[in-house]
């Protein structure tokens, strides 16, 4: 007995470290500090002059700024794909012939990424927000629509049956039965949504515009400084992950009879 | 004489599988009292079950006449329940709100005191505000006939309700649904495969044969022999073996009949 429980201990005190992710993040900095030795900080800065590079779009505010510009579109775009992706699906996934009527266009359009649409939007929409969050919408849609219309197609047959039975009517077995089989996957979609809205707003705000991570990217760039680029692709990644993290915490809290785990 | 609650004559059904009628039901013919509470055994797929959903008006039916309470059925209504193998309650919702889904037209109040009381009907009053992750198997089957019941339907069918518990959880709940059923006076339809199971609880047996489901025999079961201890529970027991496995080999039959 005793001899299990040590080697429970044992193992459990090194899954503890490797699973919380410092070892791993340990390995990227040195690998990382040890790489950019050979080269110059314009080619491939290190880890110190990427802090550099921090602090001083920190202190000039550009870092705040453009976190900001970047947060509000993708929070913009997104939560608007949500208010028209989840009924939208809902509604698709619950009448057939819309869901035929639609598949073949949805087909298609699955395969055209947004970047893709990137330089149409801003002819269409101008080179201020709208085409950004035009774009947002558009990458973030597809994922929330799709999982939503799925959600509903895998709505447990025997919950809607047993439903019936009791005189549910179609409005009531609609909103208590298949919605509800429907949240999980909704939660995925939406999930989904935000990590491409992450991914399209940078390659838009790249292209045009006078602010946002995107930009701060760029122009780094084009002013040599490429551990302030650095600087910008590290909070792109960390503001990315936070929100994802936030978005999970809430998911777990209040959707666990729903299945999301 | 009591009222006929169930009225089936001349009952036919096919499913198209693969665009050819496989028939499923043949010729059924069954009067249900009110009151009566008949059990049906039968081998897996021999119809057992559709004839229950037809019953319930989940599944449409071919030729024939089915009346629930003098009514052709045409649909699922409140005056007949339905519990099934597995439990089918809500995952998101509360235990009370699960046994209280069925109940569309009454005030809160009244909605309240219904739920109250068939949740102490099935004892599970502690539980009223648990989800249905949080209870065990005999509990969740304990709820969804608390859930049969809340309308106070006048016919509640069990599709083999108790065939996914264990033996000893099972035979609790053979009683309880017993006790439950003299109490409330509901005419009830089990489905099973159980042979005791029948017997226990049926005071009319009926016999199904193999695919497609024809009615071999009505057995009436009396009180005495409804005991798993009387000689006459093993005069009923061998009597439904031998319709069951009259085409089989003889083998089975004295293998399983003590």
């Amino acid at each position: 007995m005793t001899g299990i429980n040590t080697y429970d201990k044992k193992s459990g005190w090194i899954e503890k470290i490797l699973r919380c992710g410092i070892i791993s993040w340990i390995l990227v900095i040195v690998i990382w500090g040890l790489g950019s030795l050979s080269y110059d900080a314009y080619f491939l800065p290190s880890p110190y002059e990427t802090i550099e590079g921090l602090k001083e779009v920190w202190n000039n505010h550009t870092l705040q700024r453009d976190i900001v510009a970047s947060l509000f579109r993708v929070l913009k775009g997104w939560l608007s794909a949500v208010v028209l992706g989840v009924p939208l699906g809902l509604m698709v996934g619950t009448f057939k012939p819309i869901k035929w009527l639609m598949d073949p266009i949805l087909s298609f359009f699955r395969f055209v990424p947004a970047i893709a649409l990137t330089t149409l939007f801003l002819m269409w929409f101008g080179v201020g927000d709208e085409s950004k969050i035009a774009l947002i919408i558009y990458a973030s849609f597809f994922p929330i629509f799709i999982n939503t219309i799925a959600g509903v197609a895998l709505a447990d047959f025997s919950l809607i049956e047993a439903a019936s039975v009791m005189g549910a009517s179609k409005t009531k077995i609609f909103f208590l039965v298949i919605v509800p089989s429907a949240v999980s996957n909704i939660y995925t979609g939406i999930r989904l949504g935000l990590s491409s809205s992450f991914i399209c707003i940078v390659a838009a705000e790249m292209l045009v515009g006078s602010d946002g991570l995107g930009y701060l990217i760029n122009s780094s760039k084009l002013y040599y400084k490429t551990n302030c680029a650095f600087a910008g692709i590290v909070s792109l990644a960390l503001l990315g992950f936070l929100s994802d993290k936030l978005i999970q915490f809430i998911g777990r809290r209040t959707l666990k009879n729903f299945g999301v785990k | 004489m009591a009222n006929t609650m169930i009225h089936i004559e001349h009952l036919n059904k096919t499913y198209t599988v693969d665009k050819k009628d496989v028939p499923i039901l043949n010729d059924i013919s069954l009067d249900i009292e009110e009151g009566d509470f008949i059990t049906i055994v039968g081998h897996s797929g021999c119809g057992k079950s559709t004839l229950l959903k037809i019953i319930s008006g989940l599944v449409p039916y071919q030729t024939g006449v089915v009346e629930r309470n003098g009514k052709t059925v045409t649909g699922p209504d409140v005056n007949c329940g339905m519990v099934f193998q597995e439990h089918r309650l809500l995952p998101w919702l509360k235990i009370k709100s699960n046994v209280g889904f069925g109940l569309n037209k009454v005030s809160k109040q009244e909605k309240e005191e219904r739920v109250k009381k068939h949740l102490e009907l099935v004892g599970l009053t502690d539980f009223a505000n648990s989800y249905p992750r949080q209870l065990s198997g005999g509990m969740s089957q304990r709820a969804a006939i608390a859930r049969g019941l809340v309308n106070n339907p006048k016919i509640l069918l069990l599709d083999e309700p108790f065939g996914a518990l264990d033996a000893l959880t099972r035979i609790q709940m053979q009683k309880e649904i017993l006790k439950i059923q003299k109490s409330e006076g509901t005419t009830m339809v089990l489905v099973t495969h159980d042979i005791d199971e029948a017997i226990v609880l049926g005071n009319k047996v009926v016999v199904m044969s193999a695919r497609p489901g024809e009615i071999k025999e009505i057995i009436p079961i009396s009180t005495a022999g409804r005991k798993r201890n009387s000689s006459d529970f093993d005069v009923y027991k061998k009597k439904i073996y031998n319709y069951l496995f009259q085409d089989a080999d003889e083998d089975i039959e004295l293998d399983y009949v003590i």
